[in-house]
C-alpha cells in the first residue's frame, strides 16, 4: 500500500465527516434565499462552533471508551460563570476568562478522579456529576441574566476582514493550541490506547491513569470555550436545563457523525467538529425545505438513532457468541 | 556453558497461590548468546517462572541474579529496564493504533513534549527489520494485520526494546509454518549478537531445532537441565512424568460396554474459525469421555462448538443418529438434545455471583417450574432440596449470596444447576480447577454415578491424572485436531504427554535424524 493510502485510512471517518458537511451546506446554501453569503456562512459557523466546541469536548472521553453526560451541564454552568465574571475591563476580563476555563477543567478533573479512581462507570458519574453541575449554574444564575465585555463578545462573533467568520478562525485556534499538542503526546497516545485495549495498554507499560485523567480535564476545557463563546453570543447566562441535555445528546450525535467510535480508541475531534457542523446543518436544511419546526427533535433524534447503530454493525461478524458479552 | 557468570540465575524460587505451590526451590541458569528450552506439562510452574522472571508477579523465596549481582522487579517495566523482555502469549498489542505506535508504545520518543514520528518511524522500522518482517508496513493498524503477523509485530515490539534477555512465550503458537521459520532465522541471528533467548514451546520439533540448553519442569521444580540433543524424546517424557497420584478415583465399568450401545452425540468434521479441524467423535450413553493435551488446542471450543456458542461451525453434530442444528445454549439444553455445559469460569460463566443459592440452582430450569410465567416455588423447592442432597452442598442456607460460598460449594452449584434438568449429556470444562481435593474426589464419584445412569459425559481436564482417572476413553487434542484416542488400559501419563506434545512416543529415531 503507498504511503498515503494509509494516511486515508486514518483520517476516513474525518474525511467522510468533511463530505458530509460539504454536501449538506452546499444544498443547503444553494436553497437558502440569500445564497452562499459571508452572512449566512457567519450564522451557521456561530451556531455550529458551540455544538462543535462540546463535541470535541465528547470526543476526548469518548476516546477512551467512555462518555460524558455532564459535557452539557458544564457548557450550561460555563456560560453562568462567563456572565458574571468575563466583565469590566480588560485585565478584569481576561480573569475572568481564566476563572471559567479552570471552572470546565475543574469540573473535567472531577469527572476523571471519580471514573479512573472511583472506578465508577463514566455514564453513571457524569449523569450524577451533571446534575450537580447544573444545580450550581442555578445557584449562580436563579434567572436568566448577567451580562458579558460585549466589545470582546461582537469581535470574536463577528468577521475577520468582513468575510471570515471570527469564530471559526478561534475554533482553529483552539484546535491547534489544545487538540493538536494532545493527539501528538505521550499522554494522548495514551487515552487512545487505553480506549482500545486498557490491559494492552497496561501490560506495555503506558501511563493509562494519567493519560485518561488529562483527556478529561481537557474535555472540561473545551466544554468551557463553548460556554464562554454561548456567552459571547447571547450577552447573557442562563441555567437552561433542556439546553444542557440538548447539548450532550447532540455532541454523542456529532461524534458519532464524525467518525469517533464509542467502543473508544479510534477517531479525532476534528472529525467531530465536521460532525457537529453537519448535524446543525441538518436542522437548517429542514428549515430551507419548509418543514416545521415542531418535526426537527424528531428529525434530530432519528439522525442520532441511525448514527449510533451504525457502529453496531461489527457485532454481526463474531464467531463465539460468547464475545457479545465482553 | 563453563562461564564464570552465567548472564541470569535464579535461585531458590518459591511461589505460592493460596495454598497451592506453583514453584517450589526452582533454579535455572543462562547464558548470554544461546537458546534456552524450558519444558513441562499443564502446571510445572512454567508459566509462574516467567511471569516472576518478567516482573508482573513477586517471587515468596529465592533470588534473581543478573551479571551476578541480585536485582528485584517491582513491576513489568523495571525487567524491562534491566534489559528482561518477554514476548507474551497473550498478545499485548493495541489493535487500534498503527504498528509503530505499538512498537514504540512504553516509550515513545519524544521531541518539544511531543511523540516525535520520524524518530518513531525510523525505531519501528529497525526492529520490524530485525525482527524479519520490513514487508510489514508501520501505519498499518495492527487490528487489520493478520493473527500470525501480529505475533511477529509483537516480537519486533520486544526488540526494540533492546533486550539482553528475550523471553518467548509460547511466540510461534499462533504462527505459519512460514512464520515460524523466520522467528527461528531471527532467535538464532539474536543469539549471534549475543542474546539470551527463553524458549517456552510445547513442540518438541521446534526445541530440537533451536535450543542449545533445555530444563525440564515439574511440580514447580526443575528437575534436570541438559544439553539438547543429549536426551531422547522418551527420555524427556519421562522426566516430565512424575506426578504423585493423589485423588481416590471410582471403579471404572469394563472397557468397551458402553461403547456398544448406540452414540448419543456424535460429531463429524468439526471445524471452526481455524481453531478446530476436522473433529470427529462418537460419545455414548454410560461412558466418560475425556479430552487431552496441553491447555488451548481446542477443547473449550469443541465444548462451546457442541453447546451452541460458536458461529459458522463447518461439518455435523448428530443427536441420536439424526443431524442437528444447535445454535444457542437455550437450544441445546432443550428437550430433544439435553445437553449441559459445566462451564470453564464458574465466576463469568456459570454463577451469578451477588443471587442467592436458590436464584442460581434454579436458573437452568425455571421453564419447567414455571405455570403461565410464575416460579411455582413449591417445585421449585422440591427440586432444590433434592440437589442440595444430592450433591451435599454446604450452605449457611439457600438465600445468600452465592458468592459466599467456598470455591468447591460453588463449583457444586453450577453442576447442581444442570443435573436438575437431568441432562442426557453433559460436557464439562475443566470443573476441577481451583477447589479443594475433597470435593474434586466428589465431583469424580458423582460423574461415574450420572454415567452409570445412563449419561454421556466429555470431560475436559488439564489435570492428566484426572484423566487416568475417571475416564473410559480420552481423546488428545493438539491444534485444533484430535490427535490420538486412548482407549482403556491405554490411558497412562506416559501416552497422554506423548501425545499432547504430539510426538510419537518411540520417539528415539526421530531425534538420531536431528542428530545426524
Amino acid at each position: 500500500m503507498k504511503e498515503w493510502r494509509y494516511w486515508v485510512a486514518e483520517q476516513r471517518g474525518t474525511l467522510l465527516a468533511c463530505g458530509i458537511f460539504l454536501l449538506m451546506f452546499a444544498i443547503y446554501t444553494s436553497n437558502h434565499p440569500a445564497g452562499f453569503t459571508a452572512n449566512v456562512v457567519e450564522t451557521a459557523a456561530n451556531k455550529g462552533v458551540l455544538l462543535a466546541f462540546v463535541a470535541m469536548a465528547q470526543t476526548l472521553v469518548v476516546i477512551t471508551a467512555g462518555i460524558d453526560l455532564s459535557v452539557g451541564m458544564i457548557f450550561v454552568l460555563t456560560n453562568c460563570v462567563a456572565s458574571a465574571l468575563v466583565v469590566g475591563t480588560p485585565m478584569q476580563t481576561a480573569l475572568g476568562i481564566l476563572a471559567v476555563l479552570v471552572v470546565g477543567v475543574l469540573c473535567g478533573a472531577l469527572n476523571g478522579a471519580i471514573v479512573i479512581y472511583g472506578r465508577l462507570q463514566p455514564i453513571v458519574a457524569t449523569i450524577a456529576t451533571g446534575a450537580v453541575f447544573f444545580g450550581i449554574a442555578l445557584l449562580i444564575r436563579p434567572f436568566p441574566g448577567g451580562s458579558v465585555n460585549e466589545d470582546l463578545a461582537d469581535t470574536l462573533t463577528g468577521k475577520i476582514f468582513g468575510v471570515v467568520p471570527a469564530s471559526l478562525v478561534l475554533l482553529l485556534v483552539i484546535v491547534l493550541l489544545v487538540w493538536v499538542p494532545f493527539r501528538r503526546s505521550v499522554l494522548g497516545r495514551g487515552a487512545y490506547a487505553a480506549g482500545s485495549a486498557e490491559a494492552a495498554a497496561y501490560m506495555s507499560g503506558v501511563p493509562i491513569r494519567r493519560a485518561k485523567f488529562a483527556a478529561y480535564m481537557l474535555s472540561g476545557l473545551l466544554a468551557a470555550f463553548g460556554g464562554l463563546f454561548l456567552t459571547f453570543f447571547t450577552y447573557t447566562g442562563e441555567a437552561a436545563y433542556a439546553s444542557g441535555n440538548a447539548y450532550t445528546l447532540f455532541s454523542i450525535a456529532a461524534v458519532v457523525i464524525g467518525g469517533v467510535s464509542l467502543y473508544g480508541g479510534r477517531g479525532s475531534a476534528i472529525g467531530a467538529i465536521f460532525g457537529a457542523l453537519a448535524f446543525r446543518t441538518i436542522g437548517d436544511l429542514l428549515f430551507v425545505f419548509d418543514l416545521g419546526a415542531l418535526w426537527q427533535p424528531l428529525f434530530q433524534g432519528v439522525i442520532l438513532l441511525v448514527a449510533v447503530s451504525l457502529g453496531a454493525f461489527g457485532l454481526f461478524r463474531i464467531r463465539n457468541r460468547l464475545e457479545w458479552f465482553l | 556453558m563453563d562461564d564464570a557468570v552465567p548472564l541470569l540465575r535464579m535461585e531458590g524460587i518459591s511461589k505460592r497461590y493460596g495454598g497451592v505451590k506453583a514453584l517450589e526451590k526452582a533454579d535455572l541458569s543462562v547464558n548470554a548468546g544461546s537458546i534456552h528450552a524450558i519444558l513441562g506439562e499443564n502446571g510445572a510452574g512454567k508459566s509462574t517462572l516467567i511471569k516472576i522472571l518478567s516482573g508482573v508477579v513477586g517471587p515468596d523465596e529465592g533470588r534473581i541474579l543478573l551479571d551476578g549481582r541480585e536485582v528485584t522487579f517491582a513491576s513489568p517495566a523495571a525487567a524491562n529496564q534491566a534489559g528482561i523482555v518477554c514476548v507474551f502469549q497473550e498478545l499485548s498489542l493495541v489493535p487500534e493504533l498503527s504498528v509503530a505506535d505499538n512498537i514504540v508504545i512504553s516509550d515513545p520518543p519524544q521531541r518539544f513534549g511531543m511523540i516525535d514520528h520520524k524518530a518513531q518511524r525510523r525505531i519501528a522500522e529497525e526492529a520490524l527489520a530485525r525482527a524479519g518482517a520490513a514487508d510489514i508496513h508501520p501505519r498499518a493498524l495492527v487490528k487489520d494485520l493478520p493473527l500470525s503477523r501480529r505475533q511477529i509485530v509483537e516480537i519486533a515490539k520486544a526488540l526494540a526494546r533492546k533486550p539482553r534477555i528475550l523471553i518467548l512465550d509460547e511466540a510461534t503458537s499462533a504462527l505459519t509454518a512460514a512464520d515460524v521459520a523466520k522467528v527461528f532465522d531471527v532467535c538464532k541471528r539474536l543469539r549471534s549478537e549475543g542474546l539470551a533467548l527463553l524458549y517456552i514451546s510445547h513442540r518438541m520439533n521446534e526445541i530440537r531445532e533451536l535450543a542449545d540448553e533445555c530444563t525440564v519442569f515439574r511440580n514447580g521444580h526443575n528437575v534436570a537441565s541438559y544439553r539438547a540433543g543429549t536426551r531422547s524424546d522418551d527420555e524427556v517424557i519421562e522426566m516430565m512424568i512424575g506426578r504423585q497420584y493423589s485423588h481416590v478415583f471410582p471403579a471404572k465399568p469394563d472397557s468397551g460396554s458402553a461403547s456398544k450401545s448406540a452414540p448419543v452425540l456424535e460429531a463429524r468434521s468439526l471445524s471452526w474459525a481455524g481453531r478446530l479441524h476436522d473433529i470427529s467423535l462418537t460419545l455414548h450413553p454410560g461412558e466418560v469421555v475425556g479430552l487431552g493435551g496441553l491447555d488451548g488446542q481446542g477443547q473449550r471450543e469443541l465444548l462451546l462448538a457442541f453447546f451452541g456458542v460458536l458461529r459458522g461451525l463447518g461439518g455435523q453434530v448428530l443427536i441420536d443418529g439424526k443431524t442437528v442444528s444447535i445454535d444457542s445454549p437455550a437450544a441445546a439444553r432443550a428437550a430433544g438434545i439435553g445437553m449441559a455445559l459445566i462451564p470453564e469460569d464458574r465466576k463469568t460463566e456459570g454463577l451469578m455471583l451477588p443471587m442467592t443459592v436458590r436464584e442460581n440452582l434454579s436458573f437452568a430450569s425455571l421453564d419447567r417450574i414455571t405455570k403461565a410465567g410464575i416460579v411455582d416455588r413449591d417445585q421449585e423447592q422440591e427440586l432444590i432440596d433434592d440437589m442440595v442432597r444430592l450433591l451435599a452442598i454446604k450452605t449457611a442456607g439457600l438465600d445468600i449470596p452465592v458468592g459466599a460460598l467456598s470455591g468447591g460449594n460453588q463449583q457444586k452449584v453450577v453442576i447442581a444447576k444442570w443435573l436438575m434438568r437431568q441432562p442426557r449429556i453433559i460436557l464439562l470444562n475443566d470443573p476441577t480447577r481451583g477447589i479443594d481435593v475433597g470435593t474434586k474426589q466428589e465431583i469424580y464419584q458423582l460423574l461415574r454415578k450420572l454415567a452409570d445412569t445412563g449419561a454421556a459425559i466429555l470431560f475436559y481436564s488439564t489435570d492428566y491424572d484426572e484423566l487416568i482417572g475417571c475416564c473410559d476413553r480420552v481423546l488428545v487434542l493438539y491444534d485444533g485436531a484430535v490427535r490420538r484416542e486412548l482407549v482403556g488400559a491405554e490411558i497412562t501419563e506416559h501416552a497422554l504427554i506423548a501425545s499432547a506434545l504430539n510426538i510419537e512416543a518411540e520417539g528415539q529415531s526421530a531425534m538420531q535424524e536431528v542428530n545426524a
